[in-house]
């Protein structure tokens, strides 16, 4: 499993709401253009530790990080007070877990992200928006009406939409947060096949409480409990032979 | 028992319908035909179209046009928003996206015992403080730098004395602002945080978020939040009574004293010596009645309709 390149590192990391001690010591390694999936019960601090990797805990006052997060191949310790979060988040693009567009055109929501990267140039912003929508497999079903507005397409084509401006600015990785939680079997299937096709351009980090998903589309596995992180391994290893008690207890479903 | 609950349940209800009907409909109706009733001699001596572009304010001759005191109503309401709006966004996003957590509730308190302060007080203060202000310092300047672009600058010109639509505008404009923030404050923290996140989350600045995501989802309610003022400022500019001069005339310029519809009732309603007199202030209220309540209804059924349409309710 050491073939492949790593993307980001974490070591140690240490995350507080306030007092609320909710990352214990958690270790972690991301390889590139592979997907990792997050698993474990509600409240565990799948989600906490996903929105680590993009600095969302930021934004809400008397949150704080302990450890590093590092990110290849220059290093950069994300969590690190110096490190801009707007840069890491230009970088390292989110998808939530209800599906968020803006008030705005469909076009105008995929060409947001490229926007405030500075692209003006309509004709590349008109490329950019199509591969993006491509890349998210719903360009043949809003092709016509890209001037519509967002909210009048579905849950579903709103997830997917919601993917496209999210890999428009060309992130190197993508960490989604239950994507398909709000979503119907046919939709999340079309998510997923999409998850599984984006791993050959960018890394993602994928937290989930579906396990036969994550058994799906990861690679690789880690299995949290209670703010730690109790094994991570290559996915197949986690769901047949796992180390811990606690791993095998979970995903043979005799609790969470 | 169960009974007794019912029969209680029903008189309530039926008490409470019979209430709101009384307040929210019959009261309105009511004074609106009184006003018509009062008007009715000024409406028949005048018409609707001679009194509504009449120039003529002439008690004496017992002439009356309401031109003056519409147009002045219209521009003091529309210069007061004006200067208003850009402010009460200001202060509404300075509330909702940039002060400290901690410091929120205080902000926000300050600003609504702003608009509890009665608004004879702001006209007093308004006379007392800011006119001559405007005179010494404000209109001189103006006179110096906007005065002398062609054109625009015949709004500043006259003498600067501090009593005229200018003033009268700045300080109603004061009155509305804890008003019009806190509405449009309200519209801005019903922004769905998931939504700013998705802004946040592909880099946007705070500045970007608000501009981008904020008040695009938010439109509605400030357009709304607008309405409303306006609505309010229409029926305050009394409060600005000493401040426009109470002349009936239409001002060529911002420095010119001017009427507006609610100063001119309060000022003459007791010197009204004739029947027509008192009648034509009548009309001059009832077309006040029907401005404001045209407004309103325009934007509960019209505006906030149709930008709801437009964003939809649809989604997240």
């Amino acid at each position: 499993m050491n073939s492949t390149p790593l993307k980001i590192e974490v070591k140690n990391l240490n995350f507080y709401y306030g007092d609320v001690h909710a990352l214990k010591d958690i270790n972690l390694s991301v390889y590139e253009k592979r997907v990792t999936a997050i698993i474990g019960p509600s409240g565990c601090g799948k989600t906490t530790l996903l929105r680590c990797f993009n600095r969302m805990h930021d934004l809400y006052p008397g949150n704080r990080y302990e450890g590093e997060i590092i990110l290849h191949p220059e290093e950069v310790n994300i969590v690190s007070k110096e490190v801009d979060p707007i840069m890491i988040r230009m970088r390292i693009g989110m998808v939530f877990q209800k599906p968020n567009p803006f008030p705005k055109s469909i076009y105008e929501n995929v060409a947001y992200g490229l926007k405030l990267k500075g692209i003006k140039k309509k004709s590349v912003l008109d490329e950019k928006v199509e591969q993006a929508l491509k890349g998210a497999a719903l360009w043949e079903e809003v092709k016509d009406r890209l001037n519509e507005n967002a909210y009048s397409l579905s849950g579903g084509q709103q997830q997917r939409l919601c993917i496209a401006r999210a890999i428009a600015p060309e992130p190197e990785v993508l960490l989604f947060d239950e994507p398909t939680s709000a979503l119907d079997p046919i939709s999340t299937a079309k998510i997923e096949d999409l998850i599984v096709e984006l791993k050959n351009r960018l890394t993602i980090l994928i937290v989930t409480h579906n396990m036969q998903q994550a058994g799906r589309i990861s690679d690789y596995t880690a299995f949290m409990y209670m703010g730690k992180l109790v094994e991570y391994g290559p996915t197949e290893k986690i769901f047949t032979k796992p180390d811990e008690k606690l791993t095998e207890d979970y995903i043979t479903g005799r609790f969470g | 028992m169960k009974r007794r609950e019912e029969l209680v349940e029903a008189l309530t209800g039926s008490t409470l319908g019979l209430f709101a009907l009384t307040v929210g409909f019959l009261f309105p109706l009511f004074t609106l035909l009184v006003l018509i009733f009062e008007s009715l001699p000024a409406i028949r001596k005048f018409g609707l179209f001679n009194f509504l572009t009449g120039t003529t304010w002439d008690p004496v001759a017992e002439v009356f046009g309401a031109l003056p005191a519409l147009l002045g109503t219209l521009l003091v309401t529309f210069l007061a928003s004006a200067i208003a709006l850009p402010v009460s966004i200001g202060i509404a996003m300075f509330i909702s996206e940039l002060s400290p957590k901690k410091l929120k509730p205080v902000f926000s308190t300050a600003v609504e015992l702003l608009g509890a302060i009665p608004s004879i007080i702001y006209g007093m203060w308004g006379l007392f403080v800011i006119a001559p202000l405007m005179a010494d310092y404000v209109e001189p300047f103006l006179q110096e730098t906007l005065g002398r672009i062609p054109l625009l600058g015949k709004l500043f010109d006259g003498a600067p004395t501090g009593v005229d639509a200018l003033t009268a505008s700045f300080v109603l404009s004061v009155m509305i602002i804890p008003f019009m923030s806190t509405i449009v404050k309200d519209a801005f923290e019903m922004t769905p945080e998931l939504l700013k996140e998705a802004g946040y989350g592909l880099g946007a600045t705070k500045w970007e978020v608000v501009k981008n995501v904020v008040i695009p989802y938010t439109l509605p309610g400030i357009v709304g939040g607008m309405v409303l003022s306006v609505g309010r400022a229409l029926g305050e500019t009394m409060a600005v009574a000493f401040l426009t001069g109470n002349v009936h005339q239409i001002p060529k310029s911002l420095l010119e004293p001017l009427t507006t519809i609610t100063v001119a009732i309060a000022n003459e309603f007791t010197e009204a010596d004739s029947d027509i007199y008192l009648a034509s202030l009548y009309y001059l209220a009832l077309i006040l009645f029907v401005l404001s309540f045209g407004l309103l209804m325009l934007a509960k059924f019209y505006l906030l309709e149709r930008l709801g349409k437009r964003w939809g309710t649809k989604g997240t």
